[in-house]
């Protein structure tokens, strides 16, 4: 079942695609059907050398020497770099995103398990990995913070004590809304719930692990480095001012990368040891990471220990609600985000809800655990935000005995709302919320599923309904309020449209999986009626395209599908003033149709922008100020962030008895506003939810007493597979976005954000007869037995 | 140690290290970079290919065990200029995101319909249960295989390309 309507029919193409909106496959399908992509590891230039990185076995300790003789002596081995190598060059520490700073190799102690130690550069991988095992480093284990809760105990080792002056490991105290009001509304409220509630370490574990090809032409000086970065740009500058490199000299390719979640946004030592390896040997080093390296080190995702409070009427009326956050950042604080927002925008956790007053801390620590925290499709830490809010409204309803969905429709957001301003200071731009609702609960048959739960009950079988509304901030963002490292948030277009009418649209944004080449061409299709197959889209290559910060964060549609919509209207414009003087009349004489400018009232009079295209890079006579060429740039600087939002149903069924969860139906409804390919957001929303089961049912990275980082490969690391998930049931409403170009809000991230509240709600609705008011993620069979035996453990550590 | 094989219809020999793993010299030795390494434990599925026409996870199989056998990679699923049904359901249901575990779902979808040419969605779910894909959630996975299934290569073109 499914209530996804096809977008109104637009004009085909002669190849049959859509000049516009619509479904149509993929460009990039072609090469990766074939095993033609080109993924950084497919790179293989005359002379490259492989690089292998020794990291830490212990996750704190003090680092007495490193012997790398050994190494050096074995055949084929090229160099060995240590951090005393680094050092030297003054390249031992890099910034982070977040202005604090990462060992890139350490110095003086390692302060995680998996952390980069040495590096060794050899002629083939195999060869590195041997040398690896030839390095002798002499380590005293130091005692380990592998709990949060007790990173700021009095005796708590400190772990960054080559910051001057540290003698804690705290990072920051942040804060949002208004705590006095906040307090003044749980005073008055008739009904109070608390629970405790945590989002554990998990990992975007994309298919392709990090890594790079780093080619530093000994002779020209010129750096290229193909690498698996979602954010091309921003690296770039970023190595200039790291590395002192000229910034005209760094080329940073990012060619296909498969799939990214965030785990491609920072910028990570491998990265930077290439570049360095580089240098070194004169030859081109490839470096890439194993799964073990990718899960143990690379920016892992969420770790937030949250303590929720919702004060509410006695009828369900939502009056406020306080959330404080002990945030577990690990090592370094390497998390991106907004400059402005250290905890990300965590503070939009108010929801998708009316209520005046609402509050949040977040204090941030460090402990003896790899670095990272924004990432996995989380739109800057909103994953946190909407299960939060998600999972503590769920509470409130166990607490007041009403259905979950009536308490969601009576706290509701109105139409007549938007603009609305939450109590935290967001703006939500646009929203219909019942009536994605009411869909969600029609697709699901909701009333009948209640009847059967009753039944069940009534026979001891333990099923569970949950539902989930959740509202995002994506697109980040507007200049004035967003920067990473200092670099605002706007983003770059170019487009030329060639003598023949074809043209080429070059992007600051690049694509892990979205499909940038296919939408990218329709939302230009759309503007100017050049078939897509006519447009090719030009994207992660620095030398080739213009600056903007990236793929992450739901903001490639929001910020640089923007940015085409309007670099297509200015060549519309310029285009209208051309085939002025082709037709021999004035501008305003002219008319705009799909593809065509013509003169009012005799439509038989017109030049289509095929026509157009030749006829500015002709002979044909241009009024004044008119250039030649049918070209144009723009950088779209985002008035506000655009508010997708969306509301999702699960079905699970629970077998009290093993504690086995299995989710039998999924209803998701979302509202991204206007669809450019509707199959690649249904795409985008299936992987968003299989991120969901995963979550809330698999996923997690814990460790144990001596910082052993317990996920460290896909044997314990568990990813859904085809079996846990079930058979998407998709719907949508459509409301724009007033700001966009084009209506289009953003989904990348979606579903990964709305969908764990779903299942988490799901099971535990299923097991509230047993007492069950809150359970944390992963609800794995032993968590929810030990949920139903009344004595539930904490995931995130593993303690004897 | 010397290894010939058969692949994609092509003998080839090399001399490898004995350690050599089968994605490395696939990808390495004989450059055929379609074939993806994601896990290293037999848990992904990004490395599948055929040895003697039976899926085999080639991060945990030595070069030196295909010795005298054939294998196939995705680079020979097309046949003649022609995508293979299931390359062309993938393309179809928009079965694939960022391509980077669609050649070893592909070829587990291929050899699952050459034993099971209808295959129920339950069986094609316990199909591919050995990759595992982050982008697409299964679903249009799941559908890219039942396309292949209803779009079989007519018998005509099926001796054409024998």
């Amino acid at each position: 079942m499914t209530a996804v309507e096809d977008t109104p029919s637009v004009p085909l193409s002669p190849a049959g695609n859509p000049i516009g909106f619509g479904r149509m496959p993929r460009k990039e399908d072609v090469r990766f059907l074939r095993g033609q992509g080109n993924y950084v590891d497919d790179l293989n230039l005359p002379g490259m050398l492989h690089g292998a990185v020794l990291r830490s076995p212990f996750a704190h300790a003090r680092i007495n020497s490193i012997d790398t003789s050994a190494a050096e002596a074995l055949p084929g081995v090229k160099a060995v770099i240590t951090g005393e190598t680094l050092a030297g060059l003054g390249l031992a520490w890099m910034p982070t995103l977040s202005y604090d700073t990462q060992a890139v190799l350490a110095t003086d102690k390692v302060r995680f398990q998996g952390q980069e130690v040495a590096f060794v550069i050899a002629e083939s991988r195999y060869i590195a990995r041997d040398a690896l095992e030839l390095i002798d480093v002499d380590y005293d284990p130091l005692p380990v913070v592998y709990d949060a809760k007790k990173a700021l105990d009095a005796d708590a080792p400190v772990i960054r004590d080559d910051k001057e002056g540290k003698t804690d490991n705290h990072i920051y105290d942040w804060e949002a809304g208004d705590k006095d009001k906040t307090e003044a509304a749980f005073a008055a409220a008739d009904v109070v719930v608390t629970e405790d509630i945590l989002y554990p370490r998990v990992h975007p574990a994309p298919m392709e692990t990090c890594g790079s090809v780093a080619h530093m032409d000994p002779v020209t000086g010129k750096l290229t480095l193909w690498t698996t970065t979602q954010a091309p740009h921003a690296h770039r500058t970023v190595y200039a001012l790291v590395a002192g490199l000229p910034e005209q000299k760094i080329q940073v390719i990012s060619p296909d990368i498969g799939g990214g979640f965030g785990n491609k946004v920072p910028i990570y030592p491998g990265y930077v040891l290439s570049i360095v390896g580089s240098i070194v040997t004169g030859k081109p080093v490839k470096w890439m990471e194993d799964r073990s390296e990718n899960l143990m080190s690379t920016g892992f995702a969420r770790d937030y220990h949250m303590k929720a409070s919702i004060a509410s009427t006695k009828d369900g009326k939502i009056l406020a609600v306080k959330v404080d956050v002990l945030a577990d950042h690990g090592a370094f604080n390497g998390t991106a985000q907004p400059t402005k927002y250290p905890a990300g925008f965590f503070h939009i956790f108010t929801g998708s809800y009316d209520y005046p007053a609402a509050y949040c801390n977040v204090k941030a620590v460090y402990t003896n655990k790899a670095p990272g925290g924004v990432a996995y499709a989380c739109s800057f830490r909103i994953t946190e935000a909407a299960y939060v809010i998600e999972r503590i409204v769920d509470c409130l309803a166990a607490e007041l005995k009403m259905d979950p969905a009536e308490l969601r429709l009576k706290n509701l957001l109105k139409p007549e709302q938007f603009p609305y301003t939450t109590p935290t200071g967001w703006e939500y731009d646009s929203g219909d919320y019942e009536k994605t609702m009411r869909v969600a609960m029609e697709m699901a048959g909701y009333e009948e599923l209640r009847k059967e739960q009753a039944e069940k009950r009534a026979r001891g079988e333990y099923m569970g309904i949950g539902i989930s509304f959740f509202t995002e901030g994506v697109g980040a963002g507007p200049r004035k309020h967003m920067d990473i490292l200092g670099l605002g948030m706007a983003d770059g277009c170019d487009l030329r449209v060639h003598p023949t009418g074809k043209a080429q649209v070059r992007l600051s944004v690049q694509t892990q999986g979205q499909g940038h080449e296919t939408t990218f061409a329709q939302i230009v299709a759309h503007e100017l009626g050049i078939p897509p197959e006519d447009i090719e889209v030009i994207h992660g290559d620095t030398d080739n395209t213009p600056f903007g910060l990236g793929t992450y964060g739901s903001r490639s549609t929001p910020v640089s599908g923007a940015a085409a919509a309007l670099v297509a209207r200015k060549v519309r414009d310029k285009a209208r003033l051309i085939a002025a003087a082709a037709l021999e009349c004035a501008p305003d004489d002219l008319e705009w149709e799909l593809g065509r400018w013509y003169v009012k009232g005799d439509p038989s009079r017109g030049r289509t922008i095929q026509e157009i295209a030749m006829d500015a890079h002709g002979p044909l006579e241009l009024p004044d100020g008119v250039e030649g060429h049918l070209d144009a740039q723009v950088v779209y600087n985002p008035p506000n962030l655009t508010y997708p939002y969306g509301c999702y149903i699960c079905v699970v069924d629970v077998d009290p008895g093993t504690g086995q969860v299995k989710v039998r139906r999924f209803i998701a409804v979302d509202d991204c506003g206007p669809r450019i390919n509707p199959t690649i957001v249904e795409g985008q929303v299936h992987g968003g939810l299989a991120d969901g089961v995963g979550m809330a049912l698999m996923e997690l990275i814990a460790f144990d007493e001596e910082g052993n980082n317990l996920g460290g490969s896909f044997m314990d690391y568990l990813l859904p597979t085809s079996m846990e998930c079930p058979d998407w049931e998709l719907g949508e409403t459509v409301t724009p976005s007033p700001h966009h170009p084009i209506g289009a809000k953003g989904v990348g991230e979606s579903a990964t954000v709305g969908s764990p509240a779903a299942v988490v709600n799901a099971v535990i609705d299923a097991i509230s007869p047993f007492g069950v008011r809150h359970a944390d993620m992963p609800l794995t069979p032993a968590n929810v037995w030990r949920a139903i035996q009344g004595s539930p453990v904490r995931t995130d550590i593993a303690v004897s | 140690m010397q290894v010939t094989v058969t692949v994609n219809g092509q003998e080839v020999t090399r001399d490898v290290e004995p350690r050599t793993l089968l994605v490395h010299f696939i990808r390495d030795d004989l450059l055929m970079r379609g074939t993806h390494w994601g896990c290293d434990t037999s848990n992904c599925g990004a490395c599948t290919v055929w040895v003697d026409d039976e899926p085999v996870k080639s991060c945990t199989y030595l070069a030196v065990q295909a010795d005298g056998k054939s294998i196939t990679t995705v680079e020979g699923l097309e046949k003649n200029g022609e995508l293979d049904p299931i390359q062309k359901g993938f393309m179809e249901c928009h079965g694939l995101q960022c391509g980077y575990c669609t050649p070893g779902m592909m070829m587990v979808g291929r050899a699952l319909l050459d034993k099971n040419p209808h295959p129920s969605e339950a069986e094609i779910r316990e199909g591919i249960s050995g990759n595992i894909c982050r982008c697409t959630g299964y679903k249009n996975i799941v559908a890219s295989i039942q396309w292949a299934a209803e779009h079989p290569v007519s018998t005509e073109a099926s001796e054409v390309t024998a």
